[in-house]
């Protein structure tokens, strides 16, 4: 219980500092932001009337640490504050893509495993045969495969030759596919690695042999004694990933021109649309803890060998 | 995590030469180490050497032969501009490996400085420190790393600033786990109380013992900036154009992928094999250096 208490403090204090972090990175931008986005909104080069006043009703003309409070007390009532472009609640501009790169993110977590899984138990029932070769090749080509390089080989192939899938955009499992595949052929590449190296592990172990002696069919050994212990490095490292499928997801949104968080937060930066920037990254940032929080915990649920309170050491 | 290398002192003590040496076994036995040393050892050559030998200038326009494909006089053919594709792939090498080693450099540098100060003086300080690479690990990079750049204003310097900020915060974990792993030894200890200023000691005995995870970390870590930097700059916030970079030579294709395939395609085998080449080298390298970390580093 104690360890759950830890845990939980110190992600308070990391998210405290994430939302330092994300301010202060923004509000530390060379020029002043107001005269840009009057430029970007009219056109022309604004009076200094003009910008003094955008930046009254913007609250630019605070005390640094006033704009940090009143942000960080609006975010955690799940009120980010307002689009400098439109009159759109950040909050609702992030729910409205949320769905889209989750979708996204699942999809391709789904395709990582059904390529991983069988791969990475074929390789450790096989250790040194061709088929472990291959897939270990396979696995360092993936990881070593820039994911918008490979997002443009699915296109030219499946949608511009094939016309089995269209191009781009949202909406639909046709839309999901090609983004999916190019998003989760690199995590697919550690976790059959991370499958491998797990089942070669359990392999060895006693209770195996015990299996085995018997008499239990080798497939009842593989799939129900040694997979099922296998996993669970698994699940933690499937879980962390959630943050590198954000990293990729964003890539992957321009690539297939599909709506999303990446896509708001690219437009974003551009635009130096900076309420918009924030609330973004704190969204993902929020994500990323809570998602490593959960796998942690679960880890231990899971594993019930792990003392609580070891891993802090 | 951390203060798994229990008794790796021993590897410190290790002369260079017979590193060297189980290096060169490691090369002789995998072939998979001596693929690596081998691709990295071509695109230093190519980025030295490789502008010296094409005839074409990367940036220089002939609209009159655009979207060539590969033929003799242009083996990866031309772009939308009638540039040569191989001539700027040669000279997107050194802005590929330039970045990636100074990024690298200086990731290595903040963290083993944070990582040594953290597990040396302990406390407070060693608390505060720790949580600041929980901070940094608590962001996804590559989104950290973009809106630094994207604040700072695209370019190819931008990336590079936003790319050592978010990439630290490994090598301060791997060295404090080292750190405190000797801290406490005999030696150090002795070594401490006859009166060894901190300096020394940790010039002596705690950077020794640090250094090959680091190593092999960094190897690996190159290739990991090769990617984000093509990442970056294939978004836009990187390298500007006419700049022979492969991420934003990459992005440039975006247009042609019916037409002229070997625009995406090109620099995105370059992008991938050097990326390749890192990790098969770091692989090895990790074998020679660091056996006992078999697969902690394969997630980073």
């Amino acid at each position: 219980m104690s360890y759950v208490l830890y845990r939980l403090a110190t992600a308070v204090v990391v998210l405290f500092g994430v939302s330092l972090v994300t301010f202060g990175f923004v509000h530390a931008t060379p020029g002043d932001p107001a005269e840009t986005i009057l430029i970007e909104q009219t056109g022309q080069q604004p009076s200094s009337e003009a910008v003094e006043e955008f930046r009254e009703a913007e609250g630019m003309n605070d005390p640094v640490h006033h704009q940090y409070v009143d942000w960080v007390t609006g975010a955690v009532h799940g009120d980010l504050g307002q689009s400098y472009f439109s009159d759109a609640e950040v909050s609702s501009l992030i729910l409205d893509d949320l769905y889209n790169t989750l979708e996204l993110a699942v999809a391709s977590i789904l395709v990582a495993l059904v390529i991983a899984v069988p791969t990475g138990i074929a390789s450790a029932i096989h250790q040194g045969q061709p088929i472990d070769v291959t897939s270990q090749i396979g696995a360092l080509i993936g990881v070593s495969m820039p994911n918008f390089w490979l997002g443009y080989l699915l296109i030219i192939v499946f949608a511009l030759n094939l016309n089995m899938f269209p191009v781009a955009g949202s909406g639909g499992l046709e839309h999901l596919i090609l983004p999916a595949i190019a998003l989760g052929t690199g995590m697919a590449a550690i976790v059959t690695r991370l499958v491998r190296t797990s089942m070669l592990e359990v392999i060895d172990q006693e209770y195996i042999d015990t299996a085995r002696s018997k008499g239990l069919k080798e497939r009842i050994v593989v799939y129900k004694h040694a997979l099922r212990n296998a996993l669970i490095p698994v699940v933690t490292v499937v879980g962390l990933q959630l943050g590198f499928v954000l990293n990729g997801a964003v890539v992957i949104e321009i690539v297939f021109q599909r709506p999303g968080l990446g896509n708001l937060l690219v437009d974003a930066i551009f635009a130096r649309n900076y309420p918009v920037v924030q609330g973004v990254v704190l969204v993902a940032a929020v994500t990323f803890v809570v998602s490593n929080l959960l796998v942690d915990l679960s880890y231990r649920y899971l594993d019930p060998r792990i003392k609580l309170g070891e891993s802090q050491q | 995590m951390s203060g798994t290398n229990a008794d790796t002192e021993t590897e410190a003590s290790v002369s260079t030469q017979s590193t060297w040496r189980d290096f060169l076994d490691e090369i002789r036995y995998n072939p998979l180490t001596l693929a690596g040393t081998l691709i990295v050892a071509f695109l230093f050559a190519v980025a030295i050497v490789g502008p010296v030998l094409t005839p074409y200038d990367p940036t220089s326009q002939d609209l009159a032969n655009g979207l060539q494909p590969p033929s003799l006089a242009h083996p990866f053919g031309t772009d939308q501009l009638g540039r040569d594709m191989l001539t700027r792939i040669v000279y997107g090498a050194r802005f590929s490996l330039g970045i990636a080693i100074a990024v690298t450099s200086i990731r290595v540098v903040l963290g083993t400085t944070v990582g040594l100060v953290a597990g040396y003086v302990g406390g407070w300080v060693d608390e505060f420190l720790m949580r600041l690479v929980d901070i940094q690990l608590a962001f996804p990079g590559l989104i950290l790393a973009l809106v630094i750049a994207g604040v700072l204003g695209p370019s190819l310097r931008n990336v590079m600033i936003a790319l050592a900020i978010v990439g630290w915060a490994t090598y301060a974990r791997v060295v404090r786990g080292n750190v405190l792993s000797v801290k406490e030894r005999d030696y150090v200890a002795a070594s401490r109380l006859l009166g060894t200023p901190p300096r020394r000691i940790t010039k002596r005995h705690l950077l020794p013992n640090a250094i090959n995870p680091v190593i092999v970390l960094a190897t690996l870590n190159l290739g990991t900036v090769v990617l984000a930097t093509a990442g970056l700059s294939f978004l836009g916030l990187g390298a500007q154009p006419p700049t022979p970079e492969w991420g934003t030579m990459l992005a440039s294709g975006r247009n042609h992928l019916r037409d002229a395939w070997w625009i995406v395609n090109i620099p995105g085998v370059a992008i991938m094999l050097t990326v390749l080449g890192f990790n098969l080298l770091g692989d090895g390298l990790r074998d020679t250096l660091d056996p006992k970390q078999q697969s902690r580093l394969e997630e980073i």
